[in-house]
């Protein structure tokens, strides 16, 4: 026999939950009381509950399972609203408990009540309000598998404190299967479709994969590969999808999009026939939809039909899992034989590409006397951790600076909040990997504008002793918002400074961690050896860069794929 | 284009909020919506009217889909159904409009259910054409008062929606 709290416990461990990040407060004190009985499920004290939605997030992107959190009612779970919408964004796994008040008094306006099912509506896949503490452990697993089948996203138990009491206990039975009859995700792609699509792309001239977080999500990084090598077709990938085609390949063009390379924007503008992998044609890629690719045959496979033909209608739509997708074509090419690709035309568009890249591959200027880039830093990142880390981002120009210069070999590497762009993201994010991968090299790329969104989490690391590196690009200023306010308002940067800026060395060590300040491109390259050599320390590297750099390429407004900005004075 | 859309949904609290979130959140119309529990009392069906283009309809049929309380749906407009909607109006008569508030409630096969010196209470049934018809006939000046379900609808024929 279990108390609602002492099942809510059961079930995390039957899920086998490892961590969950979360911050007590009064509606959840029962829950904290079993959690303290108990040693498998490790509690992660954050210090701000939008941290702890993040964390949680952090260790779904670098894990593949759901993240955890638990959060108290009202401002416990409002804070924590942000970070679920930025899951829900990216379709991250994760399964979000939240306090509420009694169930006598909901509506009432009670102490520290917020209608959290209500709130959270447009962002969770979908939420339950346990109204029987007999419904928990059914509950609970129905998170877990919503959360992490089909489209992966937040799901929300909102508990009343009652139904968690010491000393109402009902006997307790974790439900091994899971039987919805009105949820049922796809698991398999239509093979007559599959057929087209495999048809479609032996016949290409011009062809591209066009690769995004689903294939990360969907685990089919490597059927990816082995398609894009079989074929011999050029990859680019998107934000979210950087490391489900490896960085450092020859036939990979780079990230397309806004910021996307001269190379990839133009191979996918020129292309014949695109072949999208758990992508989603989304504003940040696409430019103008009505200009978008126009000679261009689109076979856009994705798990969720309502990605489909929702901005740029697909040719060849096929709904399913993008791995199982990719592997039938795989074998419906091993099954023929010959692969019987148009080897010629494909040579020159290989040429044709060649030349793009030769002409306008990512490039950046530097001044031996001036401050120095941004792109350095994230260059010398690269080096020093041999390519090899995981990188966790905040959002602004440094975002984009990791994404270009930092070459993804692998998936699950390369952190970032893509779709709601949520500044903050980045130290959190890192705890929620460093935690899942205790000995791996965490670093997070940020700015002095993101960090001091969750600056408070220094204090969390410290408590668990994790060794993460922040590697602050620092150039004074919400860097993307006054590139913007230079290419588009004139140059009128309102509000777009950072002043009055703490000593980041002296609050990292604060903080009990190690802080270091670079400001001369010849100290880059040894200080970041020395901050990496320190394998047990937080390092706070407070970098300081020409704050007047912007990001390049960039997206013309409005235009085509093709339509770019190339420096300060260069567009195509 | 005007649409039914008919829904079978999980007969629990919070699932109707869903389908409503939706449209104001993905910036979709519903004109009219009726809900209330079925033959089988864990389902409730819910029928909606909206307007849109092709592709607004079926991103809304996806969307509606995905959500995890809607079990069944059913696109009305796209083959044959009846469409049914009630009204209840109250209606100014007095003097001589008093018969001729009667013979029009006849000629459109609606029924006088309460009547008072003053006023009529009519109930009438039908597609949404024809109660507009009705009201431009009675005129807007006698109306008084008016009440409507929204559309319900049913497919023709032996196709039926259940699990």
């Amino acid at each position: 026999m279990l108390s609602g709290a002492e099942m809510v416990v059961r079930a995390l461990q039957d899920e086998g939950v490892e961590y969950i990040f979360g911050y007590p407060g009064g509606a959840v004190l029962h829950i904290y009381d079993a959690l303290f009985q108990q040693d498998t499920v490790n509690h992660i004290l954050v210090r701000h509950e939008q941290a702890a939605t993040h964390a949680a997030d952090g260790y779904a992107r670098s894990t593949g399972k759901p993240g955890v959190v638990l959060v108290t009612s009202g401002p416990g779970a409002t804070n924590a609203i942000t970070g679920i919408a930025t899951a829900f964004m990216d379709s991250i796994p994760m399964v979000v408990l939240s306090g509420q008040v009694r169930s006598d008094w909901i509506g009432d306006d009670a102490f520290q009540e917020t209608d959290m099912v209500g709130l959270s509506r447009p962002i969770v896949k979908h939420s339950f309000m346990v109204r029987d503490p007999r419904q928990i452990p059914d509950m609970i697993k129905k998170a877990f598998y919503i959360a992490s089948t089909g489209r992966p996203g937040p799901v929300l138990v909102d508990i009343p404190k009652d139904h968690t009491a010491p000393h109402n206990t009902f006997p307790y039975e974790y439900p091994k299967k899971v039987k919805m009859r009105s949820y049922a995700p796809v698991t398999r792609g239509h093979s007559g479709q599959i057929r087209k699509a495999v048809d479609e792309l032996l016949k290409a001239k011009r062809p591209v994969i066009y690769a995004g977080g689903g294939v990360i999500q969907g685990e089919a990084s490597e059927a990816l590969t082995a398609l894009a090598r079989k074929l011999n077709f050029p990859v680019t990938n998107t934000l979210m999808g950087l490391g489900a085609y490896p960085g450092t390949d020859e036939q990979f063009l780079g990230m397309l999009g806004m910021h996307g390379t001269y190379e990839a924007n133009m191979a996918m503008h020129n292309a014949d026939v695109i072949l999208a992998a758990g992508a989603r044609l989304d504003d940040r890629v696409t430019n103008n939809t009505k200009k978008f690719c126009p000679g261009a045959k689109i076979v856009h496979i994705d798990i969720d039909p309502a990605s489909i033909s929702k901005n740029v209608a697909a040719h060849i739509p096929i709904v399913g899992p993008v791995g199982q997708v990719l592997d039938e074509m795989l074998a419906m090419l091993d099954e023929q034989g010959s692969v019987g690709t148009d080897t010629k035309s494909l040579e020159r568009w290989w040429q044709e590409i060649a030349g793009w890249r030769e002409v306008h591959g990512l490039r950046f200027e530097t001044n031996e006397q001036g401050p120095m880039k941004p792109q350095q830093v994230v260059q010398a990142l690269y080096k020093a951790t041999k390519g090899d880390a995981y990188i966790t981002s905040d959002v602004g120009q440094h975002q984009m600076f990791a994404a270009q210069y930092y070459l993804y070999d692998r998936p699950r590497r390369w952190i970032n909040s893509g779709g709601l762009g949520t500044m903050g993201f980045g130290l959190p994010a890192a705890m929620g990997v460093q935690f899942a991968h205790p000995d791996a090299v965490v670093a997070c790329v940020t700015g002095e504008g993101s960090i001091q969104m969750n600056i408070q989490e220094l204090s969390t690391c410290l408590q668990y002793g994790l060794p993460i590196k922040i590697i602050n690009i620092n150039n004074q200023a919400l860097g993307m918002v006054r590139q913007w306010q230079d290419m588009q308002y004139g140059g009128r940067h309102s509000q777009s400074y950072m002043e009055s800026l703490p000593d980041f060395v002296k609050l990292a060590e604060s903080y009990g961690h190690v802080g270091m300040m670079v400001e001369k491109i010849e100290d880059l390259d040894s200080a970041m050896e020395e901050a990496f050599a320190l394998k047990d320390r937080l390092v706070f590297m407070d970098i300081y860069v020409d704050p007047t750099e912007h990001v390049y390429p960039m997206h013309i407004a409005d235009g085509s794929m093709r339509d770019m900005w190339l420096s300060k004075t260069e567009r195509t | 284009m005007r649409r039914i859309i008919s829904i079978l949904m999980e007969n629990e609290p919070g699932a109707l909020s869903r389908v409503v979130g939706l449209f104001s959140q993905r910036g979709y119309n519903i004109e009219t919506l009726t809900v209330a529990p079925t033959e089988d009392e864990t389902l409730s069906r819910l029928t909606m009217t909206t307007t849109g283009d092709e592709k607004k309809i079926e991103q809304i049929t996806k969307h509606l889909n995905k959500l995890i309380e809607v079990v069944k749906l059913v696109d009305l407009t796209e083959g044959a159904h009846i469409e049914r909607e009630i009204m209840l109006m109250k209606v100014k008569a007095t003097g001589a409009q008093r018969a001729e508030v009667k013979r029009t409630v006849d000629i459109f096969r609606g029924q006088i259910v309460d009547v008072t010196a003053t006023v009529y209470t009519v109930q009438l049934t039908g597609t949404t054409d024809k109660l507009e018809a009705f009201i431009a006939a009675i005129g807007e000046t006698q109306v008084l008062e008016v009440v409507r379900s929204g559309v319900s609808g049913i497919s023709r024929g032996e196709k039926v929606l259940s699990l």
